[in-house]
């Protein structure tokens, strides 16, 4: 087995894995922010409840996010010395400042809120969710600082083969960091959009379906109340899940405007940055201007140095040549334009030395694997399209405050909430998998830094040995599988359980401030 | 010119340190969840006292790993990728016990609540066994080649450094948590710590100073002589407060201990980052595998900045939370119960 195979598999599901969590851990972190500024500004208690309801499941999901975050910070070392020591000078820096800078805000202060509840003055108590969910955001720049200079390495100079940083300015305004950071943080938010649209849904509908909100002959909601049904039916919570589910909705449509604006300056780069990242994202063989948006044939790539036999069977004229250039005329190149000009510039083999192993001098193949560029790329945009049609609708069925009485639209509701994972995953998947065969991807557009680049292959560390690597895959995988698990159903019963879940003062203390002896701390654990 | 990657071994060791010295106790307490506490109400106390630090307390991990991959990426990549099989346990146990803390409590069933209890408890014996071997080989030396990578198989780092660096941190971590929960609890608990501290107290600091002893007579200066001799003279202190009964002392004190013994490691470790036991010529030193003097410039300025800040918040919230636990504080268990 290869051990470069190992780890390159490994880095991808640890990290896709990850960013199941972050999304979440980002979007729901100031939306629980927010909420509980609204309750400090209105005192009603519906936003207290949302506050503590949504921040439950948020507390639920963070942990994970944390507890795989570790993963990756020592991964770099473990299973890509190379490339630590090729890139450490100028890639180290943004995450040693992550770690510095945000991790530390996040955590500490996300202890304080938890167990800070009536025991700091509130408004301080209010800042310390600001403050760790504003240092999740910054955070994420830090991290898409240092993935971005990888894309596109800026403000460095080879010297003795290695990458050294020369301007740090030029590393953190990396015009791809700063589209892909705001595109990035929307998708953030399209999931937590779609994570409180979907669960309120279910809330509102499960209300209709035990007969406690009705509908007047208007098609008006009738509030109702149910005592006899347990804490949490009560006519509190009609408002908490309606104004969850608009708050929701309308993050989710925002945030896709975001990413789809945000996308589109990403794609323009794109084709000047990475152009055969581009061209086997449109599987586009032969120069053009239009979007595929749809084609079949053999999408392999990778292994073949034309693809001729792409056909597409659906095009919009001029649409992609709008992606790249804002026009509808300009000519875009393809695949078939493009692999002679990466031969010539970047060579047609991997040099003759000991680092790459058994690849030492073997024929570089630059496209990469089409299939997944081209799908990764329209399920990121359908997905993330069919969540802001899903909240529209959802707000237009709402309007007149409650949900249908349908149990397979609630179950669709439900469902959505995996539309946006699924399209931040195959983003990830597809800028991750379009820049191979290069980890560090070189770059065009500055002479001398066109030198800076580095083949996946090389990468890999050279002491590790495959078995070694497959026992780390083996054993992350089974552990990460079965905490998935444990995650979705603890999130499942917490949003079984409603709001009283996440209110055990509103079931002991009736809500009250704490008695003297109780304010020790609020006992989280 | 060396003043920068000195400065940058400071930094590192200060880290360490910190790290060692803010997590011992939480990671101590993750062990003491079945050693120590008798009961349900015991764990929760215990649990609830690190409870709102311990996170923050681990980011100080992170950032001695971010800190050296920027400041020093030649021992990052050398010794993380040496260390392999140790770091996937190390990792395991930190997830293990990360999402134990946090899950333990919503479990339903007295099963599972035990199954996370062995999660925190395993994983945190883990984690800090994995980080004193990993600690003590970078200053014993690791057999590199001249590219720096690990020669002799998935197992070339194992010896008996490595087990002395373990069991150093381990039984560091238990004596310093039974000195935190001397402070920070009430009750059974409080008095058995003390007990238990005023006994085993000399025996838990011996690995930690056997392994300092011997970097020190391997490469030590005078100055690092002087600050082995501070540790001995600290821990001692330690065990007389423990069995005067002075909470407050015991605790400062065996922090004292680490921070000079460990200080005295590497600065007898130094200039060496991790030697080579194939040669000396492969050594990594802090000058040829230190980043460029640019990058070590930036991240100065950044440390100037965010390490005092840290500080501060950190103690701010030590201060927010500094009343003692004791069972009668523990709420009843609120169990969730579906609605819908
Ligand atoms: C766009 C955002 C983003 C991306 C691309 C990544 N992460 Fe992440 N990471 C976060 C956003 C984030 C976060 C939102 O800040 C998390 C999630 C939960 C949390 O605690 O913070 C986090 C947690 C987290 C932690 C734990 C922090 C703690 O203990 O509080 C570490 C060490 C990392 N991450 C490291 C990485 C590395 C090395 C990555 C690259 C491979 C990475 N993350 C990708
Ligand atoms: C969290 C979001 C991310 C996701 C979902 C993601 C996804 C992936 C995937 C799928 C791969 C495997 C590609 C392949 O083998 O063809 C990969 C590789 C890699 N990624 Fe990312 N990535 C993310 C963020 C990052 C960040 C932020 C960095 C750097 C800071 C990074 C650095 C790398 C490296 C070093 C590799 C290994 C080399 C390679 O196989 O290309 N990734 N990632
Ligand atoms: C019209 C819609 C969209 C367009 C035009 C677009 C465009 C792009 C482009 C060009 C990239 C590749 C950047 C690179 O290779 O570095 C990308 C990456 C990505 N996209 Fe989108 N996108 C859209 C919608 C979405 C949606 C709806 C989501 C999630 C909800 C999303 C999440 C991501 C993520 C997580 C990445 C990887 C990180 C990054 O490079 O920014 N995108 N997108």
């Amino acid at each position: 087995m290869d051990p470069l195979e190992i780890a390159r598999w490994q880095f991808g599901i640890t990290t896709v894995y990850h960013f199941l969590m972050v999304p979440l851990t980002i979007g729901l972190g100031l939306l629980v922010a927010v909420l509980q500024t609204a309750w400090h500004r209105t005192g009603k208690p519906e936003y207290l409840r949302m506050t503590k309801f949504w921040g439950k499941l948020f507390l639920i999901n963070f942990i994970m996010g944390v507890a795989t975050g570790i993963v990756q910070e020592f991964q770099f070392g473990m299973a890509w010395s190379e490339y630590s020591r090729f890139v450490g000078d100028v890639f180290g820096a943004p995450l040693a400042m992550e770690a510095l800078l945000a991790f530390f805000v996040e955590s500490t202060f996300l202890g304080l809120w938890i167990f800070g509840w009536d025991r700091l003055p509130k408004a301080v108590h209010l800042g310390c969710i600001w403050a760790a969910s504003l240092a999740t955001i910054l955070s994420a720049y830090f991290i898409l600082v240092a993935n971005s200079w990888m894309q596109h390495p800026v403000g460095v100079e080879l010297v003795d083969g290695r990458a050294v940083m020369t301007d740090a300015w030029a590393v953190f305004t990396n015009n791809t960091a700063l589209v892909t950071f705001p595109h990035t943080v929307f998708g953030a938010f399209s999931v937590a959009g779609a994570f409180l649209l979907g669960i309120s849904w279910y809330h509102l509908y499960r209300r209709r379906a035990s007969g406690i909100d009705a509908v007047d002959p208007a098609g008006r909601v009738v509030v109702g109340e149910a005592p006899a049904l347990g804490a949490g039916r009560d006519q509190t919570d009609h408002a908490v899940w309606l104004k969850s589910l608009r708050l929701g909705a309308a993050v989710a449509m925002v945030s896709f405007a975001g990413v789809a604006l945000t996308g589109h300056t990403q794609a323009q780069l794109m084709f000047e940055q990475q152009p055969l990242k581009m061209a086997a994202a449109e599987a586009a063989c032969h120069d053009g201007t239009g979007f595929s948006v749809l084609a079949v044939g053999n999408l392999g790539g990778g292994g073949r140095t034309t693809c001729d036999d792409v056909v597409g069977v659906y095009e919009i004229p001029g649409l992609l040549s709008f992606l790249a250039n804002n026009d509808f005329t300009t000519e875009v190149r393809g695949v078939n334009t493009l692999l002679p000009e990466y031969q010539e510039k970047y060579g047609t083999h991997l040099p003759d030395d000991a680092l790459y192993g058994e690849r030492a001098g073997q024929e570089i193949d630059y496209l990469p694997l089409m299939e997944v560029t081209y799908w990764g790329f329209r399920l990121m945009i359908t997905f993330g399209g069919l969540a802001a049609f899903a909240a529209l609708v959802a707000l237009w069925l709402t309007r007149r405050g409650t949900v249908p009485d349908n149990k397979w639209v609630s179950r669709l509701a439900v469902l959505g909430i995996l539309a946006p994972f699924a399209a931040n995953s195959a983003g990830w998947i597809f800028t991750e998998m379009g820049r191979q065969p290069f980890v560090v991807v070189p770059n065009p557009t500055f002479e001398g830094i066109d030198q800076v680049f580095m083949y996946t292959a090389a990468a890999v560390s050279p002491g590790v040995s495959a078995g070694e690597m497959v026992f780390s895959l083996a054993a992350l995988c089974l552990v990460y599988g079965a905490l998935l698990v444990v995650e979705v159903r603890l999130l499942t019963r917490y949003v079984r359980g409603g709001v009283p879940s996440a209110m055990p003062e509103a079931a002991t203390r009736g809500g009250g401030p704490a008695g003297d002896d109780g304010d020790v701390l609020a006992f989280a654990y | 010119m060396d003043f920068l990657p000195t400065l940058w071994f400071i930094i590192i060791a200060v880290l360490w340190i910190g790290y060692l010295f803010l997590e011992g106790f939480d990671l101590g307490v993750g062990m003491l969840m079945k050693v120590f506490a008798r009961g349900e109400s015991q764990r929760r106390v215990l649990l609830n006292t690190v409870g709102p630090v311990w996170d923050g307390n681990e980011v100080w991990l992170l950032t001695a790993g971010g800190a050296t991959f920027a400041a020093f990426p030649y021992w990052y990549a050398s010794l993380f990728s040496a260390l392999y099989l140790p770091l996937v346990l190390v990792l395991l146990g930190l997830i293990f016990r990360a999402v134990a803390f946090e899950y333990r409590g919503k479990a339903h069933r007295a099963s599972t609540r035990d199954a996370w209890d062995w999660a925190i408890a395993l994983g945190s014996f883990t984690a800090a066994f994995g980080v004193g071997a990993m600690l003590a080989l970078t200053t014993t030396g690791l057999p590199l080649n001249a590219n720096g990578d690990r020669v002799g198989g998935a197992f070339a780092w194992f010896n008996g450094y490595a087990l002395l660096g373990g069991a150093a941190v381990v039984m560091f971590c238990l004596a310093h948590a039974l000195a935190f929960v001397g402070l920070k609890t009430d009750g059974d608990l409080r008095r058995r710590a003390g007990r238990a501290l005023s006994r085993w107290l000399p025996l838990a600091l011996l690995p930690l100073a056997a392994w300092a002893a011997a970097v020190v007579m391997g490469g030590g200066k005078a100055w690092t002589w002087a600050l082995l001799a501070a540790a001995a003279t600290a821990g001692a202190g330690a065990w007389r407060s423990a069995r005067a009964g002075r909470e407050g002392w015991t605790f400062v004190l065996s922090g004292l201990f680490l921070l000079a013994g460990a200080s005295a490691i590497f600065g007898a470790a130094y200039p060496n980052v991790l030697p080579s036991t194939l040669g000396a010529e492969f050594n990594l030193t802090v000058l040829n595998a230190s980043s460029s003097p640019y990058t070590l410039r930036l991240m100065s300025f950044v440390a100037a900045f965010g390490v005092p800040l840290v500080l501060a918040y950190q103690a701010w919230t030590y201060w927010v939370f500094r009343r003692r636990l004791s069972e009668t504080h523990i709420p009843a268990p609120h169990p969730v119960s579906p609605i819908v």
